[in-house]
């Protein structure tokens, strides 16, 4: 196994820093806007863009946590199980605009599912898709992110690892893992 | 990543602890769930699930289908009493018939005990034990443990007891099983009629005295008279029964604690259970039907997630 880094604890946060610039350029206030982080992975993620935007605009930030496991078009058809997480959206998504925040950009089939599981709550204004690496070539439906970290060009055998402070790791670091 | 270690539900015999918790930790979601504005998941779309009730049943047939309505699985129904079960046909063609029409699941409910174990050896569907005769009926169980945990939180070394016709309850043997599995002790209490003779091995408690039962158990599980399935007489009255083993809210306030009243419906009101228990603010009889409809989707999606061969 041989293990890239990609982006390490500084750039990581200077990237944060940029995303968020973006996230303000473009909805000033943040006064009808919400964040919701998808399960597992991209809560860390749309809780460091949530701490962020508070200390930039000094208000609260609405967030929430959307799980996708029962709207997966994959399900009956994976090798492994998929296990649920908590969905936790504590407000009306109705005639917000909504910021979905994930770690890695895949396939596309989590974001999708994301759609599909975000209208239970109520039917947006607005959607907008930010994720921290965007991962080339590799997708299996037409979608693309609005806010992207960083792009890069990997392999579908190669893997994406995000690691962060609160999920315990030492620190905040993205490697590019390549199995033998 | 989790899985089931079984392909059917058929009893909580066969499941392990992690099954039980894995079960419930789905179900947390799957409550989430089912209290948002949008009650429905399309998980099991593709899935066709045939409810077959050869008893009766109203709570636990509405909750199944509820339970696969939300989750977007195609249902039909069918119960034995417009069927061609009247016609003489066997238990298996008639299922064997059912699932020529591309059924994946199917959930049952039989008179006879073993019927379930019966169907998973002979068809290729995921089975779920809906209740068997006199043996078990382990959805019921897992959404009483359920309701426990959430009023308790962990079960371990919790005492509960499980008071009335424990010879004919299906409802009483799945939950011994359930409740051991998560650490519980377990106390039976009925007349002696009504207590199966080699109770004692399962390993519980036994005790005649009703009032004794209460002030030992931190949850009683009050369970119907199944009038249905005694061809005896195993006591003198329903009068009687009630006189010595109905609880009221007198009883309870002659215990010095607050304990968790359960019932798993239908409730005979004044005979083991009285109107102001069953409705008190200890009953949490109404908890159980709700988590129900989401132990229900648990085990559905779990099962269905497990490949068939």
């Amino acid at each position: 196994m041989e293990k890239r880094l990609i982006l390490d604890t500084e750039l990581l946060q200077i990237t944060i820093n940029r995303l968020v610039e973006e996230l303000i350029e473009n909805h000033t206030d943040f006064s009808d806007t919400v964040l919701i982080g998808l399960q597992p992975r991209g809560i860390y993620l749309a809780n460091r863009i949530q701490k962020r935007l508070e200390e930039r605009l000094g208000k609260s930030i609405s967030i929430g946590y959307l799980d996708t496991t029962f709207y997966r078009d994959d399900f009956r058809r994976r090798e492994t199980p998929i296990q649920a997480n908590a969905t936790k959206v504590p407000f009306l998504i109705e005639d917000k605009k909504v910021i979905l925040i994930d770690d890695v950009l895949f396939t596309g089939r989590t974001v999708r599912a994301a759609l599909d599981a975000m209208i239970a709550f109520g039917r947006p204004r607005l959607v907008e898709l930010l994720t921290f690496i965007d991962r080339k070539y590799t997708r299996d439906l037409p979608i693309q992110p609005d806010y992207v970290g960083k792009r890069v060009n990997t392999l579908k055998t190669q893997r994406v690892l995000v690691e962060w402070m609160d999920q315990g790791a030492e620190s905040d670091k993205i490697w590019l893992v390549t199995n033998e | 990543m989790a899985n089931l270690s079984v392909d059917h539900l058929l009893g909580i015999k066969e499941l392990s602890k992690d099954d039980i918790q894995l079960i419930f930790e789905t179900t947390d979601h799957f409550k989430e769930v089912i209290n948002r504005p949008i009650k429905k998941v399309p998980s099991l779309r593709d899935i066709t699930i045939a409810n077959i009730f050869f008893e009766n049943s109203t709570r636990t047939k509405l909750s199944f289908e509820l339970a696969e309505k939300r989750l977007s699985a195609d249902v039909v129904n069918f119960s034995s009493s417009n069927s061609s079960v009247k016609k003489g046909e066997t238990l298996l063609d008639t299922v064997n018939n059912i699932l020529s029409m591309k059924v994946d699941m199917v959930v049952m409910r039989h008179a006879s005990p073993g019927a379930a174990h019966f169907l998973s050896r002979h068809i290729k569907a995921n089975i779920i034990n809906a209740g068997d005769g006199t043996h078990e009926h382990p959805t019921q169980a897992l959404l009483d443990t359920y309701s426990i945990r959430e009023k308790l939180g962990d079960l371990t070394n919790k005492k509960v007891a499980i008071i009335g016709d424990i010879l004919h309850s299906r409802v009483a043997l799945s939950n011994i099983y359930a409740l051991q599995k998560l650490g519980a002790e377990v106390m039976v209490c009925g007349p002696n009629t009504l207590l199966p003779k080699y109770i004692k091995e399962l390993g519980v408690k036994v005790s005649l005295d009703v009032k004794e039962t209460l002030e030992w158990c931190d949850v009683a599980n009050i369970l119907r008279i199944q009038l249905e399935r005694q061809q005896l007489k195993y006591f003198p009255s329903l009068r009687e029964y009630s006189l010595y083993y109905g609880i009221n809210k007198k009883l309870l306030n002659s215990i010095n604690k607050e304990i968790i009243v359960m019932h798993p419906g239908p409730i005979n009101r004044g005979v083991e259970i009285s109107t102001d228990v069953a409705d008190s603010k200890q009953s949490i009889i109404l908890n159980q039907v709700e988590n129900g409809v989401a132990i229900r989707m648990a085990v559905l999606f779990l099962l269905a997630q497990k490949k068939q061969n």
